[in-house]
């Protein structure tokens, strides 16, 4: 899946050997989570943004077992550090059917907002973000769900993001 | 809407549907169901009372879904509940979505009875538990990511067939082979929690691959992955709860003729009683709304007041509390 928001230049890619790992990448971005926050995943069907917002919530420090809100929308997370509002917008027709999830106040809750297929509302999000892409590498064996590799790209305006990057390339390099 | 008498007579359900609107769209589309709800509230209320051939002085409670769901929705229909209730003096009892999806068992089944376990398998929830009394539940297991019914409808998405996916796969497989296409089942180490999640990104492949298979032979094999680990995990939890007296099914894909028929098949060598709803009362309705009321009321469990509130997300039920062997 392309998407314009990303410019090939911007963010910084990282590589998901498992479930797990992406998880880890998620916890990663939960320490420097603060309330108000909007967090946005972008990915085909199966790339593993259900799985990341569950790393996100267990790194919050959530004890809830995270499920795809795909049918019921929104899911709310209040048991953690920081209440966690997990939104899938698969299904909506576009950003005005937003009004009556209560998006806006969810932004205004105090809490971490989570987006799967942020993009089908890309008119209605804020610009402070950080967005998340994940991408399936080439595919193994068909079935062999353990043997899949992920991208993980994130991207983020403000400068906290950008010292998130800093400390992966670190790691990285 | 829906008028119910003793817990067991439908004498009106009406359902306002949206259906065609959130067809077009491939989904379910809030903004058109909260407005739909304000609208044609006071329509619907007046066509229930009428087709059920009574008043409002003919009514003993009021029961409404207060949780969980899309808060826009829920305020709607809990505020007009409200004004019935503080105008009529009548008691109020905010109902809990799934147990509601349980309790549709108690409409048409007279023989219908706790302790039981139950399998609520629906777009939003693929959940398992034990069924001790009224209000009384355990959770067994749940879906660690996505639910039995939303598979379907991405599958179907997958396999460019209708929405909503489940009658539209379910039509799909009859001409299909459920053994052509190798799909995953998730049994997670004999755990009674489950996974579709690993099974949508292999249809994903397989639809996506150079030389797919027939769209029947897929639908058939992706209906029969999902029901053989619903089938085995209800049954092998119905089991270990210790010979519970029956197996419930509840929720939308419990209308699935496949579930239906394997399920049957399963709990009859098991020596298994098992209900189900008919298809009308697995998919979302008010009957069982007010059927459950009722039975929160006859339990004595009690009635709620004006300050009865919406929440967005609350689990029926939660695990059974697990001793700590190291006893700290």
């Amino acid at each position: 899946m392309t998407n314009n928001l990303y410019s090939g230049d911007d963010g910084v890619t990282l590589t998901a050997e498992s479930p797990e790992e992406t998880r880890a990448v998620a916890a990663r971005v939960a320490a420097l989570l603060r309330a108000g926050d909007v967090l946005c995943l972008y990915g085909d069907l199966g790339a593993g943004k259900t799985t990341f917002v569950q790393g996100l919530a267990a790194a919050l420090e959530s004890r809830a077992s995270v499920t795809s809100p795909t049918f019921t929308l929104v899911h709310e997370y209040r048991d953690g550090r920081l209440p966690l509002f997990h939104f899938d917008v698969y299904r909506l027709s576009g950003p005005s059917a937003l009004a009556d999830l209560g998006f806006d106040e969810y932004l205004a809750a105090g809490g971490v907002v989570v987006i799967e297929w942020a993009d089908r509302i890309a008119a209605a999000l804020p610009k402070e973000r950080l967005d998340i892409m994940l991408e399936e590498e080439e595919a193994g064996a068909a079935g062999d769900e353990a043997a899949v590799r992920r991208r993980v790209t994130l991207d983020g305006r403000e400068a906290r993001w950008f010292g998130l990057r800093a400390a992966w390339e670190r790691e990285v390099c | 809407m829906a008028v119910v008498a003793d817990g067991r007579r439908i004498l009106s359900s009406i359902v306002a549907s949206q259906m065609a609107e959130h067809a077009r769209y491939g989904g379910v589309v809030p903004e058109i169901a909260s407005r739909r709800h304000v609208e044609q509230i006071n329509l619907v209320l007046q066509t229930a009372l009428r087709d059920a051939g009574v008043g409002f002085r003919d009514m003993d409670a009021v029961a409404v879904t207060n949780r969980p769901g899309l808060l826009g929705a829920l305020l709607v229909g809990v505020s007009a509940a409200k004004a019935l209730a503080m105008a009529l003096s009548l008691p109020l009892v905010g109902v809990h979505h799934i147990e509601a999806h349980l309790y549709a068992n108690f409409i048409t089944h007279a023989d219908a009875a706790f302790p039981a376990v139950a399998l609520v398998v629906s777009g939003g929830h693929t959940d398992l538990f034990h069924l001790k009394n009224h209000g009384d539940y355990v959770l067994l297991g749940r879906t660690r990511d996505d639910a039995a019914g939303e598979a379907f409808d991405k599958c179907a998405r997958l396999m460019g067939l209708d929405y909503p996916g489940g009658p539209a796969i379910e039509a799909a497989a009859k001409s299909g082979n459920p053994s052509a296409v190798p799909l995953p089942r998730a049994w997670l180490d004999g755990t009674p929690d489950f996974s579709f999640s690993g099974l949508k990104t292999a249809v994903r492949r397989v639809v996506q691959s150079a030389d797919p298979p027939p769209v029947a032979d897929i639908a058939a094999s992706f209906q029969e992955a999902v029901v053989d680990v619903l089938v085995t995990k209800t049954v092998a939890a119905a089991r270990q709860a210790g010979a519970p007296p029956r197996v419930l099914l509840a929720g939308g894909v419990a209308a699935n003729a496949r579930l239906r028929e394997k399920m049957q098949a399963a709990c009859d060598e098991a020596g298994l009683p098992l209900l189900y709803p008919p298809p009308a009362l697995c998919t979302d309705n008010a009957a069982m709304i007010a059927a459950t009321g009722y039975f929160h009321l006859q339990a004595g469990r009690g009635s709620d007041d004006l300050s009865l509130d919406i929440i967005a997300s609350e689990p029926l039920a939660v695990r059974a509390h697990v001793p700590n062997p190291g006893g700290s």
